[in-house]
């Protein structure tokens, strides 16, 4: 099977720094590291991929069984690595994505040497002692919610095409798939996100890690980020000036500080 | 419009004014009422989400007070948990990436706890340096049109419902037609000591049904029956025909293999099963094959009930169909009479018989005239001496040139005697048609 179409991989930056790669979350594919490829492009080489079933990725290839666990995400995650046959890459998850780095780690660890978790949360719904920001009624309410945008993904998300003035750099290639989401692959990894519980998989994180939360996220609120940083004994918790559940578009420059310095940091 | 240098001529132009005036004292409307009262929700906020701005018309749908909402909530807040999670992974993200924003489906929470869905759009609005300063949002109330599209999407879901369940009908049927079909013709021949024998197989219609059928089957350890034949039409209803047919004949070889025998048991069963409003008939060819050890010629006697004659390629070059003449076609008439012939196959010497998808197949530009039997015995002439299996393959070449000609089912099987008496390995060439 051909990996790299499969998962729509794309390699840029310097060829010869080390290698990071960008992993995206619910939701969207890999234009949402937009803002981020610029700032690490100068001494890093990039690899940007989307899941299977996400963006540009090779949408025969879904299973709905693989990619109803987080692991299933991991696989494709390990399966990038391997194809690149990379060693001790340096592994960017966003949202669902940090913890599905997590598993990937534990997977192949010879191929990921440190995580960066951006927005990430280990378990969405409330439980005794711990509150991940939702009730189980709320992640059903999503769910039904997703159902009921059927229409508003199928067409209505499907980006109108014109000019960017004030953003040229998006070229209408780009935003024309930014988000269009096959809706029943859709409904599959919200459930997978939303539902996911991986608390306990906190504590086999053994490499280096940098936990990126944003001051307001509905999403994974601030006690979800000291819960994961406390959560992994040694990773550094940075708190972005950020609203929103996406630092990297809302905050870009913010988000690329800290992710830099949290690089130099590793050399 | 007003000619701009036609001064002197009058036109409504001139009236302008008086209409503007008229309109608005009329209207007695102004920006701040436009917005505030306008038919739809309008809100702007902060880049962060902080409300700064809503009209009337919005805190209206939501019962919300204008003191409670500008800046202490955010546009996220004022929508329901699915929305705000919709929001957060797909709404602001497309905003922050594009600028703009339109006609998202999402649901508002009001005051009183219920919820009126709506369609968004958004658009963010830039300092003149280009830096983005508020997002600009209008609401929409898209209660009517949101069960209108419940009622499209449940319509959709029982549409691939029903594709589902039909992709699954049409597997199974594919497998019992696959099933019934393998009924039809045998997997393989039987090996026939000192006998080569070739077959080919076409179906016309696309069920992969077919009227035409053959076998060969050993009776004792001397003597082997073969038939060839064609149950008039094509399709489920032929197939089931040439079921009964094949089994009839196999059963009656065995109780008595005298070929006018076998075929007269086959009219019987035929008559008294389709008398009536649906009269089914077929033609055949039935023989029994007696291979002599000593000489390694094989003794063929056969019968024909209405079926092309056979043909009999000698190896030396003499070629010439094996007459049948007077045979009936089998299962119209209660009693019918078959016309028995007998031959003798030596080394080199092939016996072919044949359904008339080949002679009867249209050729020429237009696709006017038949292929016919002549043309077929001097193709076969040209290679007498051919084994049983070169000459299928010939024929098979010959049937694929005539392309679309070949309209009907199409069966070929060819018994002949090597050159070189072979030992009695399978010697069996089984072809198949394309579909």
């Amino acid at each position: 099977m051909d990996i790299r179409r499969r998962n729509n991989i794309r390699i840029t930056g310097r060829q010869d720094g080390p290698t990071i790669v960008l992993a995206h979350g619910f939701g969207c594919d890999q234009n949402l590291w937009r803002l981020t490829v610029p700032a690490l492009a100068e001494h890093y080489r990039v690899v940007l991929f989307d899941y299977v079933g996400s963006g540009g990725s090779d949408p025969t290839a879904w299973e709905e069984k693989r990619y109803s666990a987080l692991s299933g995400y991991a696989q494709d995650v390990v399966d990038v690595c391997e194809e690149l046959d990379l060693r001790g890459a340096v592994l960017v998850g966003h949202s669902v994505s940090a913890m599905v780095g997590v598993l990937a780690a534990r997977v192949a660890p010879e191929r990921i040497g440190s995580l960066v978790m951006v927005a990430p949360s280990p378990c969405y719904i409330d439980s005794d002692g711990y509150r991940g920001g939702f009730s189980a009624e709320d992640i059903d309410e999503l769910l039904a919610s997703l159902e009921s945008n059927y229409l508003g993904w199928s067409a209505t998300m499907a980006p109108v095409i014109m000019g960017n003035p004030e953003r040229p750099e998006l070229g209408e290639e780009l935003t024309n798939s930014f988000c269009a989401t096959d809706p029943d692959i859709a409904r599959v990894f919200a459930r997978t996100t939303f539902l996911s519980d991986s608390r306990d998989d906190l504590k086999s994180v053994t490499v280096p890690t940098l936990v990126l939360e944003c001051a307001q996220d509905v999403i994974a609120p601030r006690e979800v980020g000291a819960y994961v940083h406390a959560g992994i004994p040694g990773s550094t918790l940075v708190t972005l000036a950020a609203t929103g559940h996406c630092p990297q578009l809302s905050a870009p420059e913010a988000t690329n500080a800290a992710l830099l310095d949290f690089l130099r940091g590793l050399r | 419009m007003c000619p701009a240098d036609d001064a002197p001529e009058p036109c409504e132009a001139q009236d302008a004014p008086s209409t503007d005036a008229a309109f608005s004292a009329l209207l007695e409307d102004s920006v701040e009422d436009l917005y505030e009262s306008a038919p739809c929700g309008y809100l702007s906020t902060l880049m962060d989400g902080t409300v700064a701005k809503i009209n009337a018309t919005l805190l209206g749908w939501l019962g919300l007070e204008r003191r409670d909402v500008v800046g202490h909530k955010r546009f996220a807040d004022l929508l329901t948990v699915g929305g705000k999670l919709y929001h957060e992974t797909h709404f602001a993200p497309m905003l922050q990436m594009k600028g703009e924003i339109s006609g998202i489906a999402l649901e508002m929470k009001r005051a009183d706890g219920g919820r009126i869905p709506v369609l968004v759009s958004s658009v963010v609005k830039h300092a003149s340096e280009g830096e983005p300063l508020l997002i600009r949002t209008t609401v929409f109330d898209a209660s009517d049109r949101r069960a209108y599209e419940q009622e499209l999407l449940r319509r959709k879901q029982e549409a691939e419902r029903a594709h589902r369940r039909a992709e699954t009908d049409r597997a199974r049927l594919q497998e019992a037609l696959a099933a019934l079909q393998q009924s039809l013709l045998p997997a393989s021949l039987p090996a026939v000591p000192g006998v080569e024998t070739a077959t080919y197989y076409h179906t016309a219609a696309p069920d992969r049904l077919g009227g035409d059928f053959y076998d060969l089957f050993a009776l004792d350890g001397a003597r082997w029956a073969f038939f060839l034949g064609d149950v008039c039409g094509k399709g489920p209803r032929a197939a089931a025909v040439t079921s009964l047919t094949r089994y009839t004949l196999r059963a009656a070889a065995l109780h008595d293999p005298d070929p006018v025998t076998a075929l007269s048991t086959l009219n019987t069963v035929l008559h008294e099963r389709y008398t009536g409003g649906d009269p089914r008939y077929c033609t055949a060819i039935f023989g029994i094959l007696t291979p002599d050890r000593e000489t390694g010629h094989v003794a063929v006697t056969l019968a024909s009930g209405g079926h092309p004659p056979a043909l009999v390629i000698r190896g030396d070059g003499g070629t010439d169909f094996l007459p049948t003449p007077g045979g009936l076609l089998v299962g119209v008439l209660p009693h019918a009479s078959f016309t028995p012939a007998t031959t003798t196959l030596g080394p080199g010497d092939t016996l072919l018989l044949y359904t008339d998808g080949l002679t009867e197949a249209r050729t020429g530009p237009d696709r006017a005239e038949l292929y016919g039997d002549r043309a077929l015995l001097d193709f076969v002439a040209a290679r007498a001496g051919a084994s049983p299996k070169g000459m299928v393959e010939a024929l098979t070449g010959l049937l694929e040139s005539l392309g679309d000609g070949v309209d009907d089912d199409t069966a070929l099987l060819a018994v002949g005697v090597p050159r070189t008496p072979a030992s009695s390995r399978p010697a069996t060439d089984h072809r198949r048609g394309r579909q």
